[in-house]
């Protein structure tokens, strides 16, 4: 069997990352308390929420400006601004241009918006790397954020949450974290979408276990198992796309890997699920306490459907930059609580 | 404001950038010809930090058009550290917390929107600066 790993011609790594995530949390208490009552079966503890001036543009812009000042580079070094999403505030106009000019990238760079539900982060990730690595450019950053949409009442309303995180690749020399290998697997599954003008998405729910997450996730994950030749003892710690807390925990499991290898980069209790955000936010909780030397595997996952895998190994460098910018658990302990008819305001829910 | 006036101010508004008087060092924000210090009519352009402290403040109940949804909002003096004052809406602030002195760092928000098929203007406000992370 020839192997699935992808690999670029120059080695490169993480130069830089930054998290974001917005202050506001909804308790999943507060949404069945509204739908279900008091007795309802909550999926997690409290979700991020966004203020009324922030969207993904905005969001994008602080956790660009965290990996900037990670990097220790020029932003007009940068080659590429790429943000994958699926909640971009202009149906046509990209986001990147605008995170690139905010961020001070020249205007000598691409700049674009990736769409592939929760996986739009990793794809744009993985085209990062093949930037860098291929020496089109010396550094390119690619961002997955998103503020989730739900509609009123829906099962996703508990977790559907906002946040993210931007990652700039670069010369492996220079790295955080040095990439290993990467894998990406994709299949046509019906399991969630939303068609154009639609506000907020449809989920087929038989569809969203497992011919989607647990088979897409588990595919690439043991991929780069078998080309690289590790298993789960191997790494320190695992990040898995999170829709909520049982999904990653079972997967993981079923790889191989103990409790304490999921739990620092496993956020979902704290602030649900950020789609696009959320394999690369939970990265970013890893990279903020690794040590040089450790592995670390991400593998997210994205309705549609399909998983990238990435397999990194933490240099040297990681102290000297972990506390150049503000910390992803910073922002998740920055939380400020609001109930449903607060967050029905934030959501922009009452001109309906 | 129109939208090829908004587009010419971007590196004020999204990079909080200034001048630098190349006679005297002097920075401002907004951009000026003529240095306030010395008279001088030579600039470079200045990026500041974003680091400043709240030097007054007001609240806003009865907003201009564009501002409406995020009703009622403080705006503030801001000093940023390289001198200039900048007046500027606060966010991610609880009305009690809004006081003189409070330290505060430049982040880019949604400004104003005209209409919901219109264009998004994004810039510059201040929020209660988040400290730098200890190990
Ligand atoms: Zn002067």
């Amino acid at each position: 069997m020839p192997s699935h790993l992808m690999r670029p011609v120059r080695e490169v790594g993480i130069a830089g990352y930054g998290a974001y995530v917005p202050r506001y949390r909804l308790p999943a208490s507060e949404v069945g308390r509204m739908w279900e009552g008091s007795e309802a079966a909550l999926p997690i503890r409290e979700k991020s929420v966004a203020g009324l001036d922030e969207d993904v543009v905005t969001m994008s812009i602080e956790a660009g400006r965290n990996a900037v000042r990670r990097a220790g580079i020029d932003p007009s070094q940068i080659g590429a601004v790429w943000v994958g999403s699926e909640s971009h505030p202009y149906a046509v106009k990209p986001t990147g241009t605008i995170v690139a000019e905010a961020l001070g990238v020249s205007e000598y760079t691409l700049a674009a918006d990736w769409q592939f539900a929760c996986k739009a982060g990793t794809e744009a990730l993985q085209a990062a790397i093949a930037l860098t690595g291929s020496g089109m450019a010396e550094y390119a950053l690619a961002i997955g954020m998103d503020i989730a949409q739900a509609r009123p009442g829906d099962a996703l309303e508990y977790t559907a949450g906002a946040g993210g995180a931007a990652i700039i690749m670069g010369p492996a020399e220079e790295s955080i974290a040095i990439l290993e290998g990467s894998v990406s697997f994709v299949t046509d599954t019906p399991d969630f979408w939303r068609r154009q003008h639609e506000r907020y998405p449809q989920h087929g729910s038989r569809f969203t276990g497992e011919p989607a997450y647990f088979r897409h996730v588990a595919q690439a994950a043991s991929d780069v198992f078998e080309a690289l030749g590790t298993s789960a003892d191997d790494y320190a710690h695992v990040v898995l796309h999170q829709p909520n807390q049982k999904f990653p925990s079972r997967a993981a499991a079923e790889l191989g890997f103990r409790p304490e290898q999921v739990a620092r980069g496993l956020l979902s209790n704290d602030i649900g699920n950020t789609y696009a955000g959320a394999t690369m936010l939970g990265l970013t909780a890893i990279l903020d306490q690794a040590k040089p030397g450790e592995r670390v595997l991400a593998v997210s996952f994205g309705s549609g459907a399909g998983s990238d895998a990435f397999s990194f190994r933490v240099t040297d460098r990681v102290r000297e930059r972990q506390y150049a910018a503000v910390t992803t658990r910073q922002y998740i302990e920055r939380r400020v609580p609001i109930d449903y008819a607060t967050y029905t305001r934030y959501r922009r829910q009452l001109a309906e | 404001m129109n939208a090829p006036h908004t587009w010419r101010q971007q590196a004020q508004r999204y990079l909080l950038e200034g001048v630098q008087c190349t006679a005297c060092d002097h920075r401002m924000f907004p951009p000026r010809a003529v240095c306030t210090e010395c008279g001088a009519a030579s600039m470079r352009p200045h990026r500041f930090c974003g680091g400043g402290e709240v030097y007054s403040y007001s609240f806003v109940y009865h907003p201009p058009a564009g501002h409406e949804e995020f009703a009622p909002y403080p705006v503030a003096l801001v000093r940023l550290d390289e001198g200039p004052l900048v007046a500027a809406q606060l966010t991610d602030v609880a009305t009690d917390d809004v006081a003189i002195g409070l330290r505060v760092e430049m982040v880019t928000r949604r400004v104003r929107e005209d209409s919901a098929d219109g264009v998004i203007v994004y810039g510059y406000k201040f929020r209660p600066a988040i400290p730098p992370a200890r190990r």
